[in-house]
């Protein structure tokens, strides 16, 4: 039985038959028959950003609390070319978003009509598939399509550019089991003999490290479990990367904190001093790896990934494990079990205390003020206030980001929202909005530095608009915090356009929108500034005030192996001493 | 002048590692790759390529099987083992592409590329142009008083020699089509 509806009420309906409960989204002409269809319905709950960039974070953000694809509905040329950057980011960081795009009709594309872009064409290299559906009998598959596409095997963002005709246009409608989806099955078991082979290297390693990223968190809570039972049995140390946090609780036994660039000292150097190392849903990024040729140089090296590209992408590894992080873990486990759960003790036991001896570095000690709010102490306050709330963090990009990694501990996956491939200043905020639609009750901060948060300020109208408590937690140091540090360090202290001028008075900018703003200097009135921050039941734009001048430790200055880490205040004396040299 | 002078090792005064590990050591490979005939299916392999910084010695793109809808895209690229193997991955992520293959190490094949050759001469010249298209086995498609068209098939090398000698005869213009592969003797499962 088929039904004969409009394209545009094929998208709401494919919508519904999806799941979809929240769309996020900006009208336009091209997409007009589609807003009419969601204004007659009340099953979809649309929100209005202020700007098509910030639909597609809220969406992430959304998606990344959920696990769920997040949605967005945009007009065609300027909506749609604002949403690139948000598609980009989403494609890094292979979050499931399935974005729709009105365009022009049929009959006008490749006219340079008002409001044409090449959709597809722009959007092609940033997104993991995107259609142009051209008959509206093909909509329904198409749009069935897309979201199995987004959220199969490496998830990530799809594009459906529908044009208007197509909207107005009636067709068959046809139900999410009937629609043709498509050839694309990845695989999501690995072999046995690849995963015995695993199983081996575990019984067999005396320096092991789990080295675990966002794939762990994508491939669904079971396989966060799964993690936490296999690291938990066999007593490795685990790390993570900036996407993977929260897999294993931050609490955890065996938790040596993150690694990579602005990683703990423990997690590098275990890293780099490894006998096994087991990649779980990590890519190597060379955020995390540093220099290529001295990475970890004697250590085997296994890597489970669901995405055929990423095994051996950046590092040759000894045995790649090509599948799903909860299947490969269930089956893991199984088979480690059943051959008597060997792990070499003794050698732990030393490993461990080498783990020991470098976690004595204490490698996140600054120097504490009593006069200055120091940025970790803001964010280790934060970190205590917060702890026992039902918490999620998101940030912006910067050093906030990397000190919100550093110092706030999370206990769960699916807590932390924040851009780690592209790097987009102008995520958290709209980021956490897309979070606190989908855990109304929730406490959601985005931790910020004052020059990302005004990427994507104007979304302060939609948190006001909604009434969403989304807590912006600006490190405010009037400075674009890690360009400076870069220049100070790298750049021979030339701080090139890198200083916040003409800032707004965030209070009052707080206040036009309808929010509050508390501004606090003091380390004195931190605690009760965050206090009455988490007590309002509204949104709260935070201007913490912080030293301005604040380096980010420890640091893997790129192009350095992991063992090279810059160390607080003494390592950076000696880094400024190369000023001068040549500059590329 | 040169607008960067990275010196080897310098990568430590950027916030990305400078060096090309690409460098050395590139093989020429053959992929095949079967597609569904989609509207912008080329333009995702070939965007892949540009995009991603990998080459294109040859590409040649036609529909196959026009009940299944699916073309066959015959690629000749160049890299280092670990950059053929992350192009084959990469080809591999696309959603549209149903199989990739690499000729090249999957055994035997047979690869062929076309070329059509106008040749304008008189007298000795034109005589000379007929005799070596006949041991070269090129077909003569048009003629003129003043020019020949060849057509000849064979390996990229073959065509390349056809073209060296027809270079003093007068050679006019030259049209070829890339290379067509496909592995020998070994019966694809349908």
């Amino acid at each position: 039985m088929t039904r004969q509806m409009t394209g545009a009420k094929m998208v709401v309906q494919a919508l519904k038959d999806q799941g979809v409960d929240v769309v996020f989204g900006y009208p336009g002409g091209a997409v007009l028959p589609i807003y009419d269809e969601i204004f007659q319905q009340n099953d979809i709950r649309h929100i209005l950003v202020r700007h098509e960039q910030g639909a597609v974070h809220a969406a992430e953000g959304y998606a990344r609390a959920t696990g769920k694809p997040g949605v967005v509905l945009v007009t065609s040329g300027p909506g749609a070319t604002n949403a690139v950057t948000g598609i980009t980011d989403a494609l890094m960081d292979s979050i499931p978003i399935v974005v729709i795009t009105g365009q022009v009709p049929t009959f006008m594309i490749g006219t340079d009509a008002f409001q044409e872009a090449d959709t597809v064409g722009i959007t092609r290299p940033c997104t993991k598939h995107n259609w142009l559906v051209k008959d509206t009998d093909d909509l329904p598959h198409k749009l069935h399509q897309a979201f199995h596409v987004a959220t199969t095997g490496r998830p990530g963002p799809v594009l459906i550019d529908i044009p208007k005709d197509v909207q107005f246009a009636t067709g068959d409608y046809v139900p999410p089991r009937k629609a043709d989806t498509g050839h694309y099955r990845p695989r999501l078991k690995a072999s046995r003999s690849e995963i015995e082979a695993l199983a081996v290297m575990i019984e067999q390693a005396e320096r092991p490290v789990f080295y675990t990223g966002g794939g762990v968190i994508n491939s669904g809570p079971a396989a966060s479990q799964l993690l936490r039972e296999l690291v938990d049995a066999t007593g490795f140390p685990i790390t993570s990367t900036l996407m993977g946090l929260g897999a294993y609780p931050a609490s955890g036994r065996n938790w040596i904190g993150m690694l990579g660039m602005h990683g703990l000292y423990e997690a590098n150097m275990a890293m780099h001093d490894c006998d096994l190392m087991i990649a779980v849903g990590a890519r190597f990024d060379d955020r995390i790896t540093g220099r290529i040729d001295s990475f970890s140089p004697g250590s085997q090296k296994a890597h489970i990934d669901i995405d055929p590209s990423s095994l051996n992408k950046v590092i040759q590894v000894d045995l790649p494990v090509l599948g799903d992080v909860g299947h490969v873990l269930e089956d893991l486990l199984k088979i480690w079990k059943s051959r008597g759960r060997k792990v070499k003790k003794d050698a732990l036991k030393k490993w461990w205390e080498q783990i020991g001896k470098w976690r004595k570095r204490n490698c996140l000690a600054y120097a504490p003020s009593d006069k200055v709010i120091k940025p970790q102490y803001a964010l280790q306050r934060l970190e205590a206030l917060t702890r026992e709330h039902d918490r999620y963090i998101t940030t912006e990009v910067g050093q906030h980001q990397m000190w919100a990694a550093q110092f706030m501990g999370f206990e769960a996956p699916n807590r932390f929202m924040t851009s780690g491939g592209l790097g987009t200043m102008g995520y958290g905020f709209p980021a956490s909005i897309g979070v606190q639609i989908a855990r109304p009750d929730a406490l959601v901060i985005n931790v910020a530095g004052e020059a990302s948060w005004l990427m994507n300020m104007q979304e302060l109208g939609t948190a006001a608009q909604y009434c969403l408590p989304v807590k912006q937690f600006i490190l405010n140091n009037e400075r674009l915090g890690m360009v400076r540090q870069w220049q100070q360090l790298l750049h021979g202290e030339r701080y090139s356009h890198s200083w916040s001028e003409s800032l707004p008075d965030f209070v009052k900018l707080a206040e036009a929108f309808g929010a509050k703003g508390i501004q606090c200097s003091d380390p004195a009135d931190l605690d009760d500034a965050i206090a009455e921050m988490i007590g309002h039941d509204g949104p709260v734009v935070f201007d913490c005030l912080v030293e301005k001048h604040e380096n980010c430790f420890p640091m893997i200055p790129s192009g350095a192996p992991h063992n090279e880490m810059l160390m607080g205040d003494a390592a950076a004396t000696d880094a400024i001493g190369a000023k001068g040299a040549v500059l590329v | 002048m040169p607008v960067l002078q990275i010196k080897k090792g310098a990568s430590r005064r950027s916030a990305y590692d400078l060096r090309n590990p690409n460098a050395d050591g590139e093989e020429r490979h053959t992929l095949a790759i079967v597609v569904d005939n989609e509207a912008g299916v080329l333009a995702r392999v070939i965007g892949l390529f540009s995009g991603r910084g990998y080459n294109i010695e040859s590409l040649t793109v036609a529909e196959v099987d026009h009940q299944g809808h699916t073309s066959r895209i015959t690629i000749v690229t160049t890299g280092t083992p670990a950059v053929i193997e992350q192009i084959k991955a990469q080809l591999g992520r696309i959603i549209p592409v149903h199989d990739v293959h690499d000729l090249t190490v999957e055994g035997p094949t047979v690869e062929r590329e076309l070329g059509l050759f106008k040749v304008a001469g008189t007298g000795d010249k034109r005589v000379e142009a007929l005799r070596l298209a006949d041991i070269f086995r090129a077909n003569v498609v048009d003629s003129t008083l003043e020019s020949f068209t060849f057509e000849i098939t064979g390996t990229p090398e073959k065509i390349d020699a056809f073209a060296d000698l027809m270079r003093p005869l007068g050679l006019n213009e030259v049209a070829r089509t890339g290379v067509a592969a496909l592995a020998r003797s070994r019966v694809e499962p349908r």
